[in-house]
């Protein structure tokens, strides 16, 4: 029946000129468009009522939000005030120290560990296999099952972590319940639960690199650091990069981890992420102009990341 | 077969080469089982000890004595069985809406190429680039009241299931997918009087089935994995999955009840990955940065 649907799919949308309702051979390909267009949107629709009223429509009503305000059950227009608000909030620096802290770390620790893992794991010739489900395993371990257990091996008193320094003569340290290391720890954490998929994708990038590359460098005396430097590094830098913009654009919006390990805001606000504060904002104190005025500054700055992101991804399709 | 990398053969080769490569090779194999599968050791055996012996300092290695009966008093006083069926539901639901849905919508965008396609997915790709936890509020509101419908869904699986539609990743790569099956396959359906459905069916669906197995899981895996969400719209316990249900029980129980509830928890995600690991890998770079 509709068998035509897919051969003259190559055919321009339809387009209404006056001209097309007089020749009926005109109105027929416009019929035949037309009906062509039809299904191809009923595909679609289920889809984009989805992403209307759960993506598309909030993220219009985030911008509102922000610029709004609940004023004795009735909502007003606020202009700025809900920002003057965040800023003249002292949390509200805290929470971006402490995430540019988290970012910091977390790139020392999230972005380096992987990489030298994935490039010790390519050495080898055994087990790769086995070593590659090892670091993938934490991933897809439910969020409260890893962070559980690091709450318990961070303990000050019968923690494993305190036993392990004991036994090589270290102090003990207080991890998460001080100021100075509790972000630290929380770092150590997501480092451990979500360190796997960078390893995976770093892996496969090192793969891609020609051997003869290598071969070069060895004829010009090149030693392991001097190969790293100037085979491995060059070689994966498109996936290097495009791998730091997305641990910064992730670590920016880190929640679950605090969340779970400090409850939040950690002793003293050690651990008050921005997206902590977001949550405080909207569903401690039902102040949601606020959560949205702050939602919208972290949007500001992350689209710099992202905008970067998707010129680089761009750069590597071509 | 193997290809170049660092360190050349003909080092390896050399006595001092191999003896250096088994001694690293041994060492990482066993600092990575410590690191990686120590924890899960540790939490299994934790489960199986007694309140006193879990507490002790030094902690022991092995149990003394093994109690499997915390598992069962676990499942039975956190009621797991109820927020194990809840998550599963939640992500059967979530994967079917998925499957149809976003595969439909690719199918559409990659092959039937509808008018103003482009802008369609250009919009759904948008979505990628806003962080997610600055909609997380938002969402919540509209889901609290969904415009002209005029539903409240918290508490009612529908808003886990709808939601996880908006999932533009899964749609980019399946519509990636479907681009590079043949033109000339769909055309024959067509020529033999095969409607956009049927074609979908039988010709494209069998062709997909790896990049479906990948989407499916990262659909199951991502329910079950889900902590803000979950604990924001079913604040009801009989309606908590079962990670926002541990962690609400969490403070109530034993400690060894609770390191018995958390390899429960677990388990289901841990079986997929070693049952599909191949998928998963292969999604995941695929995935990633082809993309």
């Amino acid at each position: 029946m509709s068998a035509p649907a897919l051969s003259t799919r190559q055919a321009p949308p339809p387009a209404p000129s006056p001209g097309a309702a007089r020749s009926p051979r005109r109105r027929a390909a416009f019929r035949q468009a037309l009906k062509r267009n039809l299904i191809a949107h009923g595909f679609l629709v289920g889809a984009v009522l989805c992403f209307s009223f759960f993506s598309w429509y909030p993220m219009v009503r985030e911008f509102f939000l922000a610029f709004e305000k609940r004023e004795d059950g009735a909502t007003v227009w606020a202009g700025w005030s809900n920002f003057t608000y965040i800023f003249n909030d002292p949390a509200f620096w805290q929470a971006w120290r402490n995430t540019i802290l988290f970012t910091g770390l977390a790139l020392l620790l999230g972005f380096a560990v992987p990489f030298v893992v994935a490039l010790v794991l390519n050495e080898f010739r055994h087990g790769q296999g086995y070593l590659r489900l090892l670091v993938y395993l934490p991933v897809m371990l439910p969020p409260v099952a890893s962070v559980l257990l690091f709450k318990y091996f961070y303990d000050p008193g019968y923690g494993l972590f305190n036993r392990i320094l004991g036994a090589v003569g270290l102090p003990d340290q207080q991890w998460l319940q001080s100021t100075d290391t509790a972000m630290l720890s929380v770092v150590i954490a997501a480092t451990w639960m979500n360190m796997g998929g960078a390893t995976l994708i770093y892996l496969a990038a090192l793969q891609g690199i020609p051997g003869e590359l290598y071969e070069a460098a060895e004829l010009d005396g090149a030693g392991i650091l001097r190969k790293i430097w100037h085979v491995t590094i060059p070689q994966t830098r498109l996936v290097l990069s495009l791998m730091l913009l997305m641990q910064i654009i992730a670590t920016m919006q880190v929640f679950v981890e605090p969340f779970l390990l400090t409850g939040g805001a950690g002793p003293e606000g050690a651990t008050l992420t921005v997206v902590q504060l977001i949550y405080q904002y909207a569903f401690t104190f039902n102040n949601y102009g606020s959560a949205a005025a702050l939602g919208l500054v972290l949007l500001v700055l992350l689209a710099v990341f992202s905008a970067a992101y998707v010129r680089l991804s761009r750069v590597s399709e071509e | 077969m193997t290809t170049r990398t660092l360190i050349s053969p003909a080092q390896l080769a050399r006595p001092r080469g191999t003896f250096l490569y088994w001694t690293a090779f041994v060492l990482v194999l066993v600092v990575f089982t410590l690191v990686f599968i120590g924890p899960l050791y540790w939490m299994v055996t934790s489960g199986l000890k007694s309140p006193q012996e879990f507490a002790r300092t030094p902690p022991t290695l092995v149990p003394e004595e093994a109690h499997p009966g915390n598992y069962a008093d676990a499942w039975g006083v956190m009621d797991l069985a109820k927020l194990l069926g809840n998550t599963l539901y939640y992500a059967l639901g979530a994967l079917a809406f998925q499957l149809v849905l976003d595969v439909a919508a690719a199918y559409s965008l990659s092959k039937l190429r509808p008018a103003l396609g482009n802008v369609i997915l250009g919009a759904m790709l948008v979505t990628l680039m806003i962080p997610a936890t600055v909609l997380v509020v938002p969402q919540y509101l509209t889901v609290l009241d969904v415009p002209i419908v005029e539903r409240n869904l918290v508490n009612s699986p529908w808003v886990i299931w709808l939601p996880s539609v908006t999932n533009a990743f899964n749609i980019f790569l399946l519509k990636r997918f479907f681009d590079s099956i043949p033109r000339e396959l769909l055309d024959a359906a067509a020529i033999d009087g095969a409607s956009p459905l049927r074609t979908l069916r039988s010709v494209v669906l069998p062709i997909s089935r790896p990049i479906l197995g990948v989407v499916s899981i990262f659909a199951v895996v991502g329910v079950w994995k889900d902590f803000l969400w979950p604990m924001l719209t079913l604040p009801d316990p009989g309606k908590q999955t079962i990670n926002v249900g541990i962690y609400s029980l969490a403070a109530s129980v034993t400690e060894n009840w609770l390191l018995a509830a958390l390899v429960i928890a677990s388990l289901p995600t841990l079986v997929i990955f070693l049952v599909c690991q191949r998928h998963i890998m292969s999604g995941l770079t695929a995935g990633s940065l082809k993309g």
